[in-house]
């Protein structure tokens, strides 16, 4: 990416705040990618934040950045984030090429300044893949995901339709196992880490989080099939490369990916058994 | 007090038909079930429903709505409806499965949660809750919800939040997060089969009624700036709670009350705005930027220890304290209880000891919570296995060792039981228009009782609407929606765009953030843990002279016609100012404690809540008349069949 077009304007300026903080404060250098919309050029822009508390997370440094572009009178920059305590997935960014930023099992809303040292140019990007288009910003559509567990990603029991919990035992492991991978937050960190952009990573896991379990066995080969193949039509091909299980914040383990290839391979034994085409 | 006070508590006497059937308390529901009028299988897709939210309460009515054979379209304005603040509650969700066996039962469930809400909910609603929690626990499991299992496979329990039995369903820490996505994918499943529409970064900004009755509502697309209008047989509100009126808060950053609040001023009743529960154990704010406060888990009072220095603006590191000047005053005050007093008392606790210079920390605001008692007997695996996760979060946050030094702890606001008034079918004042989940002031009385918010969600949109609401469409069958070319959507959408616009072109000095934080400042001081009339009168004063200042100075950068997150906030923070002031409102006629709302000239001699039973006893619900009006206020009285109104104590 080129910062040819690097703005510069001040940000940050000390606040009251910052000094009373008990912790160091940090002089940072931010360079922040801006663009307007989805087919508009993106370009760096440069920003100065001095006295940043090391309490801060990474995203109250940027809330800080757009106080001060708003007091400027300019257009503050878009990111997403919602719940701010790293379980909502909605918060992103390439933080100096890392998606999530350097910390691992961290998202970029659990990201302390703290993690930083004084002085820093630190470089903000959206995260980048061909499915996950810009918005605006920093901000990404990451929509694709949902298409893929509208694909098959869900167990097909109608409300009302089931009888009492306990007369479905789950042995603790598979309840266990599954639950690794159902603590997927869809962020998309594996999709932006990845130099195929392929989401393997992210689809293994609300896979396997299914595919586990007894609940889970009815749909298990239609749903490997129809999840597998709707990920290709957005995303790249796998080549284990492992970056995405080092991005994710959750640990998602590269485990899923090959259970995830074995029933995909059975699932296409096995429905064509059953449309008698073997 | 300007509004009209005909009644003996400074109610009008206006009749809310609360619609709670008749008939023994064990078979209100069973018995209504069958007395509610239905709409044919074939015919139910000839109604068009709405439902605003994709959060426990939306995604599963949605769901269900659309298998029951309804045509729905379901709008958020999240990017999918997998992020909702429900996505974040850790601790579990309860059920009277009593699988424990150690007495539980679906009496005992609807016993302590409207004892918990400290007898302000209407008892009829809360058994109906306590019967359906059942069910949840099926339909969630069926789902691949993977709760916590025991060796044998089946579903292990907890005991949460000080009750007596265990019957709380977990997830590891991320319940919430798991019973989301069970739903998510229930609803994802009907996108999939193409009966429901799904509109995602789409945020409603009004609701369109006809004739009185809710006909549609008008949203704003978030990315395109785009004003349009949608049309139904009945709108489903399931937009969550008000809790960042505070500014910091628990709840998720766009967590606001902007969809209920535009219900309430097309004539929605909004009840018990002064309901609002703060959790003790929060980590502290660490500065002025502070974007929001993260909770730490309740389970930690197991085994923490709470105390503040004796002395006054101590500032010697915890280890060089000695005992003797310590002063655990949960321990000392509530021998019996000691650190597992409820949330209300835990945390107004720590107020007075922090109010009284004996705060911790860089800003003297907030109280230990020291595991090394623990750490020394159990040792420090013992603690890591139970603890572990909690304390790296801790540490993430703070860049403190908990296992070294105790932790910080402080109150924050984290759930509002206030919300639109529904009736038994969840029905707001306005017909056709319901409101589910935190959204409604329903099940919860004056303090909600851990785990039972994502049992009230689930059982509204699982087990509840998508019966209540068959009876009212039953009756309008062939009746066509109000098309969209009746002037009551033209009127609608030019006032949101001509709000929207009004937003960008005041062209002042100050951030939408500026003045949210300024106004959580005032609502946390005076409608905070402890409210007294001088201090509501005081919000009463400084709330409008703030909004003004923000309709007169707020700058919003940018354009409307795309992806504007302040344009978003500027609208949300316009109507949490008009809900602070009904809050405090609310909050000065409640002329006792109860729950949630404390009011300090109420207290009896040992410092707990006084509640009124006899003046007191029913629900507030509030009527809009304009900008300039304020509010009447309606009661709802509360009669108690099953359980008798007893005094809380925790000595
Ligand atoms: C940190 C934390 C921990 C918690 N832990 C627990 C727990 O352990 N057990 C428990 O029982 N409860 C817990 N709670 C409470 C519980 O999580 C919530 O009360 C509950 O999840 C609310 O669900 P909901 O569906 O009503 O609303 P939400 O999940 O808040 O969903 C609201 C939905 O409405 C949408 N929306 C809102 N306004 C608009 C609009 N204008 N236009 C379009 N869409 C809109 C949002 O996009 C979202 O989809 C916790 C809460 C917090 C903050
Ligand atoms: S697998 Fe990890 S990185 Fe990928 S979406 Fe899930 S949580 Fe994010
Ligand atoms: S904002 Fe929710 S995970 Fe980061």
């Amino acid at each position: 990416m080129s910062g040819a077009n690097d703005v510069t304007s001040q940000a940050g300026q000390t606040s009251q705040t910052s000094q009373q903080s008990h912790g160091r404060t940090l002089s940072l250098t931010l360079r922040i990618w801006r663009q307007d919309g989805p087919d508009a050029p993106g370009r760096f822009h440069t920003f100065d934040a001095p006295n940043i508390s090391e309490d801060m997370s990474f995203l109250e440094l940027l809330d800080i950045i757009n106080e001060r572009l708003i007091e400027g009178g300019d257009v503050p920059i878009e990111f997403d984030h919602d719940c701010r305590e790293g379980i909502c997935g909605m918060c992103s960014l390439m933080i100096n090429g890392r998606a999530h930023g350097h910390e691992l099992a961290t998202t970029t809303c659990q990201l302390h300044m703290r993690k930083f040292s004084d002085g820093d140019v630190i470089t903000v990007e959206p995260f980048r893949a061909k499915a996950f288009p810009v918005v605006r910003d920093l901000v990404v559509d990451r929509s694709s995901f949902d298409r893929i567990i509208e694909a098959g990603g869900y167990i097909s029991v109608n409300t009302g339709a089931v009888g009492d919990a306990n007369q479905t035992p789950v042995p603790k492991e598979a309840a266990d196992t599954s639950m690794d991978a159902a603590a997927c937050i869809g962020c998309g960190a594996c999709v932006a880490a990845c130099p195929n952009s392929a989401a393997q990573l992210f689809t293994s896991a609300k896979l396997a989080h299914l595919n586990l379990i007894p609940q889970g066995q009815p749909q298990r080969w239609e749903r490997t099939e129809a999840m597998v193949e709707t990920m290709e039509q957005f995303f790249g091909s796998c080549t284990n490369h492992g970056e995405c299980t080092e991005a994710c914040p959750k640990e998602i383990s590269l485990d899923f990916i090959a259970f995830m290839n074995r029933d995909y391979v059975k699932a296409k034994i096995k429905n064509r058994k059953l449309t008698g085409q073997s | 007090m300007a509004e009209s006070h005909s009644g003996p508590n400074g109610a009008s006497n206006g009749v809310l038909d609360s619609r709670v059937p008749d008939g023994p308390m064990a078979d209100k529901w069973t018995d209504h079930k069958f007395s509610m009028k239905l709409v044919n299988p074939n015919n139910k897709r000839r109604f068009e429903i709405i439902v605003v939210g994709t959060g426990l309460a939306g995604a599963s009515a949605a769901a269900s709505l659309s298998e029951l054979g309804y045509r729905v379209k379901v709008f958020t304005f999240h990017d999918s409806p997998r992020r909702a603040h429900s996505i974040a509650a850790q601790g579990g969700i309860n059920a009277a499965k009593n699988y424990t066996n150690d007495g539980d039962s679906v009496h005992r469930l609807f016993y302590d949660t409207v004892k918990g809400g400290d007898y302000r909910s209407r008892e009829a609603n809360v058994h109906r809750l306590a019967e359906v929690s059942l069910n949840i626990i099926d339909q969630c499991a069926a789902q691949g919800v993977p709760f916590a299992r025991e060796y044998g496979g089946l579903l292990d329990n907890r005991s949460f939040g000080g009750a007596q039995v265990s019957r709380t369903f977990y997830a590891r820490g991320q319940t919430g997060q798991q019973l989301l996505l069970g739903a998510y994918q229930a609803l994802a499943k009907q996108v999939a089969a193409g009966s429901v529409e799904l509109y995602t970064r789409t945020e409603m900004l009004d609701l369109v009624t006809k004739d009185g009755r809710a006909c549609g509502i008008i949203t704003r697309d978030l990315i395109s700036g785009e004003i349009a209008a949608h049309t139904g047989h009945a709108v489903v509100l399931a937009t969550g709670g008000y809790g960042n009126v505070y500014y910091l808060s628990t709840n998720a950053m766009a967590c606001n009350v902007t969809a209920a609040w535009r219900a309430h001023r097309r004539g929605a009743y909004f009840a018990n705005a002064c309901y609002t529960q703060i959790h003790p154990t929060c980590i502290p704010a660490s500065d002025e930027f502070q974007s929001k406060l993260t909770l730490m888990s309740e389970s930690l009072r197991n085994d923490g220890r709470i105390w503040v220095p004796e002395q006054l603006d101590d500032a010697r590191s915890p280890d060089l304290i000695p005992e003797s000047e310590r002063d655990y005053y949960l321990e000392r005050k509530y021998p019996a209880f000691g650190n597992l007093v409820p949330r209300d008392v835990a945390s107004r606790n720590a107020k007075t000891v922090v109010d009284q210079g004996k705060g911790v920390g860089p800003l003297r605001n907030g109280v230990y919570l020291d595991f090394s008692e623990v750490i020394e007997r159990d040792g420090h695996p013992a603690v890591a296995a139970k603890y572990g996760n909690l304390f790296d979060m801790y540490e993430r946050i703070t860049g403190e060792n908990p296992y070294a030094v105790p932790m910080r702890i402080y109150p924050a606001i984290h759930y509002t039981m206030g919300g639109l008034w529904v009736d038994y079918h969840l029905m707001t004042t306005v017909p056709g228009c319901y409101s589910i989940g935190e959204a409604n002031f329903s099940d919860h009385g004056a303090n909600r009782l851990g785990a039972s918010a994502l049992m009230q969600g689930l059982a509204d949109g699982y087990f509840v609407l998508p019966y209540t609401i068959g009876d009212d469409l039953a009756a309008r069958l062939g009746e066509p929606v109000v098309p969209l070319s009746d002037p009551v959507f033209a009127q609608a959408t030019s006032e949101v765009t001509d709000a929207t616009q009004r937003f960008l072109s005041i062209g002042g000095t100050r951030s939408v953030d500026w003045f949210h934080r300024e106004l959580g400042k005032i609502v946390w001081d005076y409608i905070g843990m402890e409210r007294t009339a001088a201090g509501l009168e005081k919000a009463l004063s400084e709330i409008p002279a703030l909004e003004a200042e923000f309709w007169a100075d707020l700058r919003v950068s940018g354009s409307g016609a795309n992806l504007n997150s302040s344009l978003e906030k500027a609208g949300r923070v316009a109507d949490f100012f008009e809900l602070a002031k009904l809050m405090a409102r609310d909050a000065l006629v409640r002329e006792e404690s109860c729950g949630g709302h404390f009011r300090a000239e109420h207290q009896t001699p040992e410092g707990e809540a006084q509640r009124d039973d006899e003046n007191f006893a029913h629900v507030a619900a509030w009527e809009w008349h304009s900008s300039d009006t304020t509010q009447t206020r309606h009661i709802e009285e509360l009669e108690f069949e099953e359980v008798a109104l007893t005094q809380r104590s925790y000595k």
